[in-house]
């Protein structure tokens, strides 16, 4: 017996101990909670363990009691205030990401020539590395909030379209057929059809562009902002303040996470039918 | 007094569609008439242009060569008297079983009163759907959403039923069982029929003439009346009359494939 084969010998018998223990958890939703959030425990337990059993310095890996330290380092108020500057960037870039896809989509699904014009120039404004124009951008449209947003615009907007140029073409061509037989206008054929199809491909896109919003947000203060938890994090580590940008990084995780949850559970309210079974 | 027109009439039709990969001739030379409150089945291999054959009827398709007329006018542009049903439901996954039934009409017109609402339930009735009407399309087995289906093709009352393999997505006996409730549908409220299939059987239980299509490019290769009393039953699909004539249309579809 290879060593590959007891140790999947030995696996295997610890697979019925392992069911058994689950079984013995609470079901459902709250086994969904409660799961992770013992693993996200543990993890912490072990990580401050092992910084300071490894003396590990600050500056490599802080302890995470040494992080939840560096959110005392400024008052309340001022993150607050970071917070909203990022916040606000990410969602003005968000809303009119949406508002410039979908129409965009509509036109790329109706007309092969806006389709032909379109796309190239779709594929290489996706393909610019937007880190790399942000300064040109900043510089450009001055230090305000508007070249942040158009930043996050950049990063955000085209998982938007692609995804929801393929729902409004994945629409069974029956229905498309029945429309065209009843002779119905045709906007009726994207807002009772078409449209209503996409949802599960939107809204997979909107989940992806929340975050990527984030990142476009905190990407455009890295270039220049005098506010926000990505000015924050670089001057921070400027200082060699590492538990200080760590806090922040968490602070954009918790919005990142809540920020997608809201997505998803927009969904879930308001087109429960688009979910997978 | 002149006669009165066919529901349907098939003059040369001929339809060819072009492609990037060159052009496929679909239809040839498509000869035929549906006399009004006719039950026509059209039986043929696929791919042999029945689905364009409804099409072109539906007013969805310009035929390339040749016309439809339908009561005695060239078929221009979709009418509102013609009703189609689809080979898989297409119902809309986000609306509940009436709301389904009367999209028909939200959709042309942008709204629904209740009296489209009353006349929706009234055809869930006829289909046998009755206490259904706001269960969601995901919660109805196949057969019932094809109920669902039919009963929206039905909902603005058309002359001309178009049915394109209604039957064929679903299980053996569900689909025989479909088979019957047309009947009676058909014969509750008589409308004239074109109906496509792949099944000999269906079409020899419920049609009063069957045509055969050649492969592509598709036309009649033959029309033959079935030969079998009305009402029929399902002793009617044990008889030796039904027995014989599918045998008749088997051999002419196998010698023509052969
Ligand atoms: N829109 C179209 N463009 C190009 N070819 C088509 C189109 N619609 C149908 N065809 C071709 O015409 C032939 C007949 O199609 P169809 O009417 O769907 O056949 P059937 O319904 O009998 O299976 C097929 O070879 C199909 O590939
Ligand atoms: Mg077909």
């Amino acid at each position: 017996m290879t060593s590959l084969d007891s140790f999947a010998a030995s696996f295997s018998s610890a697979r019925p101990k392992m069911r058994a223990l689950m079984a013995r958890l609470p079901a459902g939703r709250l086994r969904l909670v409660l799961l992770p959030a013992l693993t996200f425990l543990a993890i912490l337990v072990v990580w401050e363990l092992a910084t300071r059993v490894f003396h590990i310095p600050s500056y490599v890996l802080p302890a995470p009691s040494r992080i939840a330290g560096g959110f005392d380092s400024i008052p309340f108020g001022r993150w607050v205030e970071h917070v909203w500057a990022t916040l606000r960037v990410a969602l003005m870039g968000y809303a009119i990401s949406i508002a410039i896809a979908l129409p965009i989509a509509i036109g790329l699904t109706k007309s092969e020539t806006l389709s032909a014009c379109l796309y190239p120039l779709l594929v290489v404004i996706q393909s610019t590395p937007v880190v790399a124009i942000a300064p040109i951008i900043i510089v450009v449209l001055g230090a305000e909030d508007a070249p942040r947003v158009v930043i996050t615009c950049l990063i955000a907007f085209f998982p938007l379209v692609v995804s929801t140029t393929t729902g409004l073409m994945a629409t069974p061509p029956e229905l498309v057929e029945l429309s065209r037989s009843l002779r119905a206008p045709i906007h009726r054929e994207f807002t009772q059809i078409r449209i209503p199809y996409a949802i599960p491909y939107i809204f997979s896109a909107l989940k992806i562009s929340i975050t990527l919003s984030v990142i476009g947000a905190v990407v455009a203060e890295f270039v220049a902002a005098e506010k926000g938890i990505g000015y924050y994090i670089q001057f921070s580590t400027s200082l060699f303040k590492l538990p200080e940008a760590w806090a922040g990084l968490g602070i954009l995780m918790v919005m990142s996470l809540g920020l997608f949850q809201l997505v998803a559970l927009t969904q879930k309210i308001f087109f429960p039918w688009s979910l997978p079974k | 007094m002149r006669e009165a027109p066919d529901a349907i009439a098939f003059k040369g039709l001929g339809q060819i569609f072009k492609t990037d990969s060159g052009s496929v001739e679909a239809l040839r030379d498509v000869n035929f008439a549906v006399k009004r409150h006719e039950f026509v089945a059209v039986l043929g291999p696929s791919g042999c242009g029945k689905s364009t054959l409804l099409r072109c009827i539906a007013g969805l398709l310009a035929p390339t060569s040749g016309s439809v007329d339908v009561f005695g006018l060239p078929v221009t542009e979709p009418r509102d008297d013609i009703g189609i049903v689809f080979q898989k439901p297409t119902l809309l996954p986000w609306a509940n079983v009436e709301d389904n039934v009367v999209f028909p009409i939200k959709h042309k017109t942008g709204k629904v009163n209740h009296e489209h609402r009353a006349s929706a339930r009234e055809m869930l009735k006829m289909v046998g759907l009755e206490g259904f009407e706001k269960r969601m399309p995901a919660e109805l087995s196949g057969g019932m959403q094809q109920r669902v289906g039919i009963a929206r093709a039905l909902l603005l009352n058309p002359d001309i039923l178009l049915m394109d393999e209604p039957f064929s997505a679903l299980d053996a006996l569900t689909r025989e069982e479909m088979g019957f409730e047309l009947l009676r549908i058909w014969q509750a409220s008589p409308k004239t029929v074109l109906f496509i299939t792949h099944s000999i059987n269906e079409a020899v239980l419920l049609a009063d003439r069957v045509l055969v299509m050649t492969g592509r490019p598709g036309s009649v290769l033959c029309d033959l009346q079935v030969p079998i009393e009305r009402p029929r039953s399902i002793e009617t699909t044990s008889s030796k009359v039904m027995h014989d004539f599918s045998g008749q249309l088997r051999s002419l579809l196998l010698k023509r494939a052969a």
